[in-house]
């Protein structure tokens, strides 16, 4: 008994932890995608490139190897984060480049009369873009952010690696205190798969939230 | 400088690191289509029962992280059945049944997209389920599914990296051993991000070369 009850109090702690993780990188992840796929359709030759090289060096970089750039690599240069702002940095990076992606397929298949119509009524490029583009292109990407979202919930446990609390890393201490691994690794996949499932839940109501009423896909 | 030159000399034992992960890769993609092809193919043919305890599977691989997988399998269920599988076999095993998940979502899409007409005249014309599936969905399917797959093994590799959490001496592991050894960061790891930037890029290159290579003339691939 002893050993559940200390065990989930280390796992609560563990789940914030995690949850901090994720409630912070994901909001950045998600502006910084928006940003990149924005810059890569409208951005012209320089910005274009820029977020075309940053999306394809973070989707081509394993986020561990990103997460250990990050916190051992950077001190190196004279910038020392710590373990929860390093793995925050690395979360947003990689799925920042990994949405910008969707945002960037989603600004494409934006009907060509929107922007027609834009210029037609005197927006300037940016209210076009602001006003007209990005309030369609990021409701069709939303599908392909909230999966994003689900992966970077699994791959918060890889901030063990670096020394973050979360709670992949509380199950990992307590099972090599203690015999019991298929309980403790079970039901940490039961947390995990419950997160999953909340979090789908979630976007499935705010993308039928979000939708415009009658508008054919 | 003279520092960074010492770094040369862990170059072949990186380089030995790309033949591990080669093995965890190829191992973990072919379990997985060996698993992701007939779930795929009972997901879309089975019935509705069979469908929902395989999608139990999917749901289980697809909603756990590979960290989490990897520590179940090697440290509380392979050893409960008595198997003692070293970190290399486990970490083949897991990413195989995980990538079987993903593959059979893939194949499954792939098949639902060739069009319904296909089966329709392979019916009239009196083949029998299981030659309508082998001659005339599975040859299309597979060729459509090409590029999903190679996105797959875009994640496969990506995720091969995490093996080290299991000591599994491919490249990551090393280029830690490096960066112990050398008390160097900075360049180790961007090396081995570099390497795995390459090895992804190649070979999704590859895939997209056979991709072209195999296409029919002419076939419309279904709206994925």
């Amino acid at each position: 008994m002893e050993f559940w009850s200390e065990y989930l109090s280390s796992l609560l702690m563990g789940f914030l932890t995690t949850s901090e993780l994720v409630a912070i990188s994901a909001p950045l992840g998600i502006i910084l995608g928006i940003a990149l796929g924005a810059s890569r359709v409208y951005g012209g030759i320089i910005l274009g490139s820029f977020a075309r090289g940053f999306s394809a060096l973070f989707r081509g970089f394993p986020l561990i190897v990103t997460l250990f750039l990050v916190f051992f690599g950077l001190p190196e240069i004279g910038i020392y984060l710590p373990p929860v702002t390093s793995a925050i940095l690395s979360f947003s990076l990689c799925s920042g480049a990994y949405i910008s992606e969707y945002v960037r397929g989603a600004i494409m298949s934006i009907d060509q009369g929107q922007s027609l119509a834009a210029k037609a009524i005197g927006m300037t490029k940016l209210q076009e873009v602001l006003y007209i583009i990005l309030p369609q292109a990021i409701r069709r990407a939303i599908y392909g952010i909230s999966n994003e979202i689900v992966y970077m919930i699994q791959y918060s446990s890889l901030a063990f690696a670096i020394g973050v609390q979360e709670m992949y890393s509380v199950a990992r201490t307590y099972n090599s205190l203690y015999f019991k691994s298929l309980e403790i690794f079970s039901l940490l996949a039961v947390i995990y798969l419950v997160l999953t499932a909340l979090t789908t839940l979630f976007f499935k109501g705010l993308i039928r939230k979000l939708e415009i009423p009658s508008k054919a896909e | 400088m003279t520092y960074i030159y010492s770094l040369f000399q862990y170059i072949p034992f990186i380089a030995e690191g790309v033949l591990w992960t080669a093995s965890l890769v190829l191992g973990g993609l072919g379990i997985g289509f060996i698993i992701g092809l007939p779930l795929a193919i009972a997901q879309s043919f089975g019935g509705k029962k069979l469908g929902k305890v395989l999608n139990a599977y999917v749901w289980f691989f697809r909603g756990t992280p590979l960290l989490v997988l990897l520590s179940l399998f090697y440290w509380a269920i392979f050893p409960s059945f008595g198997f003692k599988l070293d970190p290399l076999k486990t970490s083949i095993l897991v990413l195989g049944m995980r990538s079987g998940a993903y593959q059979s979502q893939i194949f499954k899409d792939s098949i639902k997209s060739v069009d319904y007409g296909q089966i329709l005249a392979a019916k009239a014309i009196g083949m029998t389920q299981r030659k309508l599936i082998l001659y005339i969905v599975l040859p299309q399917a597979l060729r459509i599914s090409i590029p999903a797959w190679s996105n797959e093994y875009a994640v496969i590799l990506k995720d091969s990296a995490i093996c080290f959490a299991l000591g599994v001496m491919e490249i990551l592991t090393r280029v830690r051993y490096v960066s112990t050894a050398t008390g160097l960061a900075l360049i180790p790891y961007l090396f081995a991000g570099i390497l795995f930037f390459v090895l992804t890029f190649s070979g999704t290159g590859i895939m997209d070369f056979i991709h072209k290579r195999t296409r029919i003339p002419g076939m419309v691939e279904g709206l994925r």
